[in-house]
């Protein structure tokens, strides 16, 4: 195992689009940038592999800013702790990497929100963007028969690509009313060609509202789920459930450092700076508002991190746009309150515990929870079954600890005695 | 760098394009059970991301690897059901 250091003016973590936007920005202001990401490429999750070949234009434009500028890529490196300000340690698999910096501004993105119901353990059950991930990364997808549920556009969009990668899509189930749809699709085709696009890629795709997945059914692996629509249940055989509800955004590293946590998203002022100084934050840790709100965040926030706060008042304006589409967004694929009633008793809500509904159910708060049963503390630390408990019980994590991931014992030592 | 990669799973080969997730590899060779958990359940992956730990297998000696954030590579000896 080998140490390296690496010295920059901003410090950038995550590769997604809000973390390049706010990359090139500091790089074209003449200062020394680094991005740090736990994934093998940039891109974070929605331009995952896209790098050598964009899927659209404005992923093409954005690597190619990336590419026209001197930016320091750490890929395949996690950010776990920060024993003193102004130092994060990432680890990688040849060791650890300290990443000193002047500013540091968090993109940490978002991950799927889960939400347990009967059988959601069983192999071949993966998340909406978690099975499109794998399709990215080699999984042959063709000739399959899947299903694709929960809520959100993401849906949609995981939907098309795999039918494009040749699966056969059985259905859409977005838990949204076709009322609270109806609303969105105003805003949603006054705004983007893309929408458009979807809808003929996904032609002859059954796209279901108010319906959702009641429970998965397999004996090692998913054979079939049963759904529900206005009361109406059924069966559907399927090799895969690509089922996610919505996403909630990766605000560990942001409560590590000491920045204050409002409504479930990192609080930022007007030009995306935490309540720490020199932390800036930016894309959906910020608040769950697709692509565009997270490139123009991250434009600003680095804007802002390299001293240029006139240039990035100059984005406002297109920053409210973009949020204006978000609010919508996130009102439109709020949760029905009937998915709380998904769990059995014995349903596990902790996968990594194996801790049932039943026993959570007992508790007031999650602390308590944890204590009684240990939900919430194995590898993932909350990270699936928080948005899940948030959702169910109301609870919210009340503290993040060190390491936020679990990290070899070695890159601990080193990153406490150096 | 050639255009595809040799790996072993479970004493198995799979041919991956390069630049492919060991996570798709292993599902590609008809496992889809890559661990038991704490009581036993079969797991495999679920978020394809690095936040949920369900995809993690013993590759090349090393427990507890995240398959779906490590690249395949020519060689690699890939153990599932740690």
């Amino acid at each position: 195992m080998s140490n390296t250091h690496h010295a920059c003016d901003v410090l950038v973590v995550g590769a997604g689009p809000a973390g390049l936007a706010a990359a090139w920005r500091v790089a074209t202001s003449g200062l020394r940038v680094s991005v740090v990401d736990d994934n093998p490429a940039a891109g974070g999750q929605i331009w995952r592999g896209e790098q050598a070949k964009p899927s659209s234009a404005e992923a093409q434009t954005w690597f190619e800013r990336i590419r026209s500028v001197h930016i320091q890529m750490i890929n395949g490196a996690r950010v776990f702790q920060q024993p003193e300000a102004g130092m994060l340690p990432a680890e990688t698999s040849e060791g650890v990497c300290e990443l000193k910096y002047q500013c540091l501004v968090l993109a940490t993105g978002a991950r799927e929100r889960f939400l347990p119901f009967s059988g959601w353990t069983l192999p071949n059950v993966m998340g909406a963007g978690g099975l499109q991930a794998l399709v990215k990364t080699g999984l042959p997808i063709e000739g399959k028969r899947v299903v694709v549920a929960g809520s959100g556009p993401l849906l949609l969009a995981v939907a098309a690509y795999l039918r494009g990668r040749g699966a056969e899509v059985l259905l859409i189930a977005e838990q949204a009313s076709s009322l609270q749809l109806a609303r969105f699709g105003i805003g949603l085709f006054s705004k983007s060609s893309q929408a458009f696009a979807l809808k003929q890629q996904l032609k002859g795709v059954p796209y279901r509202s108010g319906c959702w997945v009641l429970a998965a059914h397999g004996d090692e692996k998913l054979e079939r789920v049963t759904l529900v629509r206005g009361g109406k249940r059924w069966e559907v055989a399927c090799d895969y459930l690509a089922c996610g509800f919505h996403l909630v955004p990766n605000l560990d590293l942001a409560e590590l450092l000491g920045c204050e946590v409002d409504r479930g998203r990192v609080k930022v002022d007007e030009y995306q700076q935490t309540t720490v100084p020199q932390i800036y934050s930016a894309g959906e840790a910020t608040g769950i508002g697709g692509l565009e709100l997270s490139l123009v965040k991250g434009e600003i926030a680095g804007l802002a991190a390299a001293g240029k706060r006139d240039e990035a008042r100059k984005l406002f304006p297109i920053l409210e746009k973009h949020r204006k589409f978000a609010d919508l967004l996130n009102r439109t694929f709020a949760l029905r309150d009937e998915l709380k009633h998904l769990p059995a008793p014995e349903t596990i809500v902790c996968r990594c515990e194996d801790v049932t509904f039943e026993r959570l159910r007992v508790h007031t708060s999650w602390r308590a929870a944890k204590l009684q049963t240990r939900c919430g503390m194995g590898p993932c630390q909350g990270r699936v079954c928080g948005g899940a408990v948030e959702f169910l019980f109301g609870w919210r994590a009340e503290s993040v600890r060190p390491p936020a991931l679990p990290v070899r014992v070695e890159s601990l030592i080193r990153g406490e005695t150096e | 760098m050639s255009e595809t990669v040799l790996l072993s799973v479970d004493g198995v080969s799979v041919e991956m394009p390069a630049g492919s997730m060991v996570s798709a590899a292993i599902l590609k060779s008809g496992i889809c059970a890559f661990r038991r958990s704490v009581s036993g359940e079969p797991r495999g992956p679920l978020c394809g991301m690095g936040i949920c730990f369900e995809c993690r297998v013993v590759i090349d000696g090393e427990p507890h690897c995240r398959s779906c954030q490590t690249v395949c590579k020519d060689g690699m000896d890939v153990r599932t059901d740690e």
